[in-house]
């Protein structure tokens, strides 16, 4: 298994040795910031990409094909498409909060992203409670959809943020209880640490029953959480012609874009990390020769394998099911989602007590 | 109790659904890529491209010259020239079709005039490119002289 953290220590190493340490310590805050944000960009262009193809092969298209070999230029043609476009500001808009909200709602995507662990030794923010910072740090994006909305001062902006801050304020509580029942589990709650305890069998074989159900769970609840598709009634095209980012142009909408299909990308890569055993291959207790044939795969194919997977699955239910009114939304989350949830947790605490788990 | 069959049954169709999208995923796209399938474009028969009148290996029509067509022609596309004649069997004066103009910028490909011809004397062909480069070559005639 290939350990990147090997690269960070030599490049640590390098520069203590040609400067002072505090000085070597912000250089590489630096680097992994601006790293950072590239990755950011290129998993939003592939996640446009691929949503577009995967959208077609639903509907039975083909898809982009113009722009470049299976249209793979069209994306970037986009974005400096949207780079050039004049950002108009509304006359009688709260200009401060108008300008703020895209920045917000990017920051809260960007601080979940840092909390992904790509490889071995490859994670940005790595702490005993990184399940509760992540969650709290994605739960800022609120904030932003709320303010885009209402400040604005367009009546159906501001529904739909209202829409959206009542949907993901909601489905919060389901993504915390269903990644509760895998920190049940696993007793801890540094997403390094639940991937080392995967080595022997990803949580969703070894949870059995109340992993899968906390898996579905999570998907529904994610889905939601993104704002997409069966739940994106806050951009509604058909009721209010785009919701929250109804008034916006240019790259602040461009903001907006990004951070939605990079939420459904973090979404899906916790899912991955937490149930799919993140950059951890595919172990078998007592296969020895399969298991090193499976290390031999690098662990960050395997961690944007299995995020790639689960970003498909996200995209097939978009792309079947029609969208849900907002009684109905709510009415899933707290009358179905919540109480099943939670006799989920139940179990899964059954299941632990009594040593039931593999 | 309803509450627990309502989430079965729920969860039941929401499964079919993605079952149909699964399938749909996979099956071969229909998307043509025009220009360059020129060659190998497939066009579905009941494509409605522009109005033709077959004739047989003797260069006949079965156009009656009835006029149904041009009648049932809503924006007046249709315009044949008829003569009388007498048949030389029966002794009958009888009508004969002398020129069916069609006029392919005016036609709003409704088909009404395929579905009024008693005897498929006309149809539509699936061929689109209809591109010239001034109004009257628009203006087509199908019978043969």
């Amino acid at each position: 298994m290939f350990d990147f953290g090997v690269v960070t220590n030599w490049i640590h190493t390098q520069f203590t040795s040609v400067m002072p340490e505090g000085l070597a310590v912000f250089l590489e805050c630096v680097i992994i910031g601006v790293c950072l944000l590239l990755m950011y960009v290129v998993i939003a262009i592939i996640m446009i990409y691929m949503e577009r193809k995967v959208c077609a092969a639903f509907q039975c298209r083909l898809g982009p094909q113009r722009v470049g070999p299976w249209g793979s230029v069209q994306v970037f043609c986009d974005v400096f498409k949207m780079l050039t476009k004049e950002i108009i500001i509304i006359r009688h808009s709260d200009k401060f909060l108008y300008n703020l909200a895209p920045y917000i709602v990017i920051l809260a995507s960007v601080m979940a992203f840092a909390c992904i662990p790509v490889n071995k030794g490859m994670e940005i923010l790595d702490f005993n409670v990184g399940v509760i910072f992540f969650m709290a740090a994605s739960s800022i994006g609120v904030v932003g959809i709320l303010l885009a909305g209402w400040s604005s001062n367009n009546k159906f902006s501001l529904i739909g943020a209202m829409r959206s801050g009542a949907q993901m304020i909601s489905y919060e509580l389901s993504i915390g209880i269903s990644i509760l029942t895998i920190v049940v589990l696993t007793d801890t709650m540094q997403f390094s640490e639940i991937v080392m305890r995967q080595a022997d069998g990803w949580f969703i074989f070894k949870g059995h029953i109340p992993a899968v159900i906390a898996f579905i769970i999570y998907l529904i609840a994610g889905n939601a959480e993104v704002n997409r598709g069966p739940f994106d009634l806050p951009e509604a095209e058909s009721e209010l012609t785009a919701g929250y980012h109804t008034e916006y142009s240019g790259m602040h909408f461009g903001l907006f874009y990004v951070a939605e299909f990079v939420n459904l990308f973090i979404v899906s890569s916790i899912a991955a990390t937490i149930f799919l055993g993140g950059w951890m291959p595919l172990h078998i207790p007592g296969l020895d020769g399969f298991n090193a044939v499976m290390d031999a795969i690098p662990g960050f194919i395997w961690f944007f394998a299995k995020a790639l997977f689960v970003v498909w699955l996200l995209m097939w239910i978009k792309w079947t099911f029609p969208r849900l009114r907002i009684d109905q939304i709510l009415t899933l989350e707290w009358k179905y989602l919540v109480p099943i949830g939670l006799l989920n947790l139940l179990l899964m605490v059954v299941v632990v007590v009594f040593g039931l788990h593999f | 109790m309803g509450y627990i069959k309502g989430f079965f049954r729920g969860l039941g169709s929401l499964l079919t659904g993605l079952k149909v999208t699964f399938r749909e995923f996979f099956t071969k796209k229909i998307t043509e890529q025009y220009p360059e399938n020129r060659a190998t474009l497939r066009m579905n028969e009941r494509f409605c491209g522009e109005l033709v009148m077959p004739h047989d290996e003797n260069g006949n029509n079965r156009c009656i010259a009835c006029g149904l067509c041009q009648m049932a022609c809503p924006n007046g596309t249709i315009r044949i020239t008829s003569e009388t004649v007498t048949d030389p069997e029966t002794g009958k004066p009888r009508k004969r079709l002398v020129k069916y103009e069609y006029d392919l910028g005016s036609c709003m490909f409704c088909h009404l005039c395929v579905n009024a011809c008693p005897h498929d004397a006309i149809r539509f062909s699936t061929d689109f490119e209809h591109a010239v480069f001034t109004r009257e070559k628009l203006v087509k005639t199908l019978n043969k002289q």
